[in-house]
């Protein structure tokens, strides 16, 4: 069993794309898992058509506790038999989300969730590793690789380095490692070469450059993966490489995070950041 | 510099000798050899700083302070400890602030009140049980006139918003919702907890009593907890003397009369550092003056007694004087009494608040004599207000050591050691004489005139006790 981590500046499409990703992999005939460990709780509504599913936490919060839970109400089953849990959590500004994973990773572990068949298992979380829940997915004894999704923008940039930061920390401590980056294109200026370059200096690849696609937003409006709604689109095989290419990677590394100022330096280098600009 | 002096500073050095270099460093500043004249620089000891990991400081935090010490003796007030059940369950009452009243009914200062945090408490946030906790709290105890809301830590890491909550009920209720930012892990000791408390009761209830008329006599007793019916029994005298005291903070005080303090005339200080701020507040805003004083043994009585009365009229003076006049002999016979059995027995303190110093004068009046004295928490001021009141080359310590503790106690053979119940039972296999001076041992109260024959009895059981020599090691 493989335990994947996916992590990004929010709003970068990590959920969309790890659940393209796992559809493709479901489809190739992986047995495949995805936990959610995002209060918002969509990391599963592709696979599972429907808006959020019944999380961990909320529940738990319904019964007293998750000693009052029976694994069976909180996995769920979807696309290609997808297994689906989400940790849930608190609305903004209240209690304490992180928290939240912790207890919910713990309870699906305890449970059994993952099961011995299980051939993959992806972590869907939040954008900011803000707090030590939402490095639960990378400690001992969890997800052992890491992708970061992110795109030529400047502040997804920035995210993936600071992720960089927090996966080296576990790395030093366990066995994580980062598995490279996934360039979700936002079609910016000289996006793949820059990225290409963010990923050398991280020490990783870019392992894939996801195109730009409608396609995948029309599929999303729907509730599916892009993988289900048009399995024939050209974008439907794009994942479906992105997805044999993580099946196979061997490239797995320890990252080397830049300093602000070397991030800068590689952004003016493309032209991206003037030097004035960086002086403001 | 004299002898003694120089002496006690060898065998501090000595005593640290048995750290790691970094350790001596850190707790060099923290033990000193007394100089009541205040002229040799070297003798005065650094305090309220954070204390060295590993050295099994016995500090408390500023949950303990605020919940432990000055909100908890509060009688008719429900304080919550809210967050998870331990800290309420394992402070539960363990000051035996004594009160008045039908606990459960009109009083409640036995009771344990929690909002018993859960993990859902903790992901969703512990306001709505807070909420739900304090309708409870009104339905099931009408005659209830304050909430105090007591934060532990884990409120504070996930930003519970407790003042919105109590703002919210409070009007409803008619009477203080007193959110306390009390977290464990804020300041270096429970002095912070004083501090926030006494803020809380500035910002919540202060001014906001009712009280009947006026008199020149009204004072208020601050820094008086009722321990084993301390204040008890400085009330009794304070009212001899013709005063009226309107307010006891905390020890068997009532809502409103931490609502009508600042009426007072005079505020009489006891416990200085767990009360300063308030006095210093009543001051400032009311004109309230303060007067510390000291009501452990005749000696220090009498200097105080005086001291009150020398703030009121001739009335006042006189009955302090029949009041000394007719107690003395019963004083003296106690000190006739005990004497010859404590006589120049050695005494050890290391406690909190304001027993490092004011206890001396009632052991001094049994002809005992500190040999070392510390504080738990305490500032600058309590130390410098400490070093007059001991003899020449005796120790000083601050937020001292398991190890300090154990190796002066080898070196300086006290007679007895008065400390805190972390340290009673290692004294007790040491086979050293004992005395818990935070509860005075379960018994009490050791204030005023009834005090002291009480204290004299427990001091002579302690130092006297037979049973050292079953458990004593042979010299």
């Amino acid at each position: 069993m493989r335990q994947i981590a996916i992590y990004g500046k929010g709003g970068i499409g990590k959920s969309t794309t790890s659940q393209n990703v796992v559809a493709c992999l479901a489809e190739a005939g992986y047995k495949c898992m995805i936990v959610g460990c995002d209060p918002k709780a969509d990391a599963t509504r592709l696979i599972l058509h429907k808006k959020a599913q019944t999380t961990v936490m909320d529940l738990a919060r319904e019964r007293g506790s998750v000693e009052d839970l029976e694994i069976d109400e909180v996995l769920l089953t979807g696309y290609r038999n997808i297994r689906c849990a989400e940790s849930g959590g608190p609305e903004p500004g209240v209690g304490c989300a992180g928290r939240g994973v912790i207890t919910a990773i713990n309870f699906l572990e305890e449970n059994g969730a993952y099961g011995e068949d299980t051939d993959f298992v992806f972590y869907d979380v939040l954008g900011d590793v803000v707090c030590g829940g939402f490095a639960m997915p990378i400690r001992e004894g969890k997800a052992k690789e890491i992708y970061i999704v992110t795109s030529g923008e400047m502040m997804a940039m920035y995210a993936a380095n600071n992720i960089s930061r927090g996966i080296l920390k576990y790395a030093q401590s366990g066995g994580v490692r980062l598995g490279g980056l996934i360039c979700n294109s936002r079609e910016t200026d000289k996006e793949y070469e820059l990225i290409s370059e963010l990923a050398k200096r991280l020490n990783t690849h870019m392992i894939y450059f996801i195109p730009r696609e409608n396609e995948v937003q029309r599929a999303e409006l729907r509730r599916q993966t892009v993988i289900e709604y048009s399995p024939d689109h050209k974008q439907a095989e794009e994942y479906r490489t992105l997805a044999k290419k993580i099946a196979e990677n061997k490239n797995f590394v320890i990252p080397t995070p830049m300093s602000m100022d070397e991030l800068e330096e590689l952004l003016m280098d493309f032209g991206i950041l003037e030097s004035e600009d960086a002086a403001v | 510099m004299s002898i003694a002096i120089k002496e006690t500073q060898k065998m501090i050095e000595e005593v640290l000798d048995g750290y790691p270099e970094k350790t001596r460093k850190a707790r060099a500043g923290h033990l000193a050899a007394n100089d009541p004249s205040g002229e040799c620089s070297t003798c005065k000891v650094k305090s309220n700083v954070k204390s060295r990991p590993g050295v099994m400081t016995v500090r408390g935090c500023a949950y303990a302070g605020a919940k432990g010490v000055v909100w908890g003796p509060v009688k008719d007030q429900i304080t919550i400890s809210h967050g998870p059940v331990g800290c309420g369950q394992y402070s539960w009452w363990a000051r035996r602030n004594y009160y008045n009243g039908q606990t459960g009914i009109d009083t409640f200062g036995t009771m344990h009140i929690t909002t018993d945090f859960q993990e859902k408490d903790i992901v969703y946030g512990g306001d709505k049980g807070l909420e739900a906790a304090l309708n409870e709290v009104k339905e099931l105890m009408p005659l209830a006139r304050g909430i105090g809301i007591l934060s532990e830590c884990p409120v504070g890491l996930i930003g519970d918003d407790i003042e919105a909550v109590s703002k919210k009920v409070e009007n409803e209720f008619g009477y203080p919702i007193v959110p306390v930012r009390c977290e464990g892990f804020r300041g270096v000791s429970q002095s912070l907890g004083h501090h926030i408390a006494n803020d809380t009761i500035r910002d919540h209830v202060l001014g906001k009593g009712t009280m009947g008329e006026s008199t020149p006599y009204d004072i208020a007793l601050i820094g008086d907890y009722n321990i084993g019916g301390d204040a008890w029994a400085s009330r009794k005298m304070l009212e001899e003397m013709g005063l009226r005291v309107i307010a006891q903070w905390t020890g068997d005080a009532s809502v409103n009369e931490l609502g009508i303090a600042q009426n007072a005339k005079l505020n009489l200080v006891h416990c200085y550092r767990s009360m300063n701020y308030i006095c210093r507040h009543m001051e400032e805003k009311y004109g309230v003056p303060w007067v510390e004083f000291n009501f452990f043994g005749p000696t220090k009585i009498y200097q105080s007694i005086r001291k009150i009365a020398s703030h009121f009229d001739d009335t006042i003076k006189e009955n302090a004087e029949k009041m000394i006049e007719k107690y003395r002999p019963a004083m003296d016979a106690v000190i006739e009494q005990y004497r010859p059995k404590l006589e120049d027995k050695k005494v050890m303190l290391y406690v909190g608040g304001l027993r490092p110093r004011h206890t001396i004068g009632a052991y001094e009046d049994l002809g005992m004599e500190i040999i070392a004295s510390g504080y738990e928490f305490g500032h600058d001021d309590d130390y410098n207000r400490t070093y007059p009141d001991m003899k020449e080359g005796a120790v000083i310590m601050d937020d001292a050591t398991l190890y300090e503790l154990e190796e002066f106690t080898r070196r300086l053979r006290p007679d007895m050691v008065g400390a805190g119940i972390k340290e009673k039972y290692s004294y007790h296999k040491m086979g050293v004489p004992f005395r818990q001076m935070h509860s005075w041992d379960y018994s009490g109260p050791y204030h005023g005139f009834d005090g002291f024959p009480v204290f004299a009895r427990d001091m002579d059981m302690t130092v006297n006790s037979p049973t050292w020599n079953l458990i004593r090691r042979k010299r």
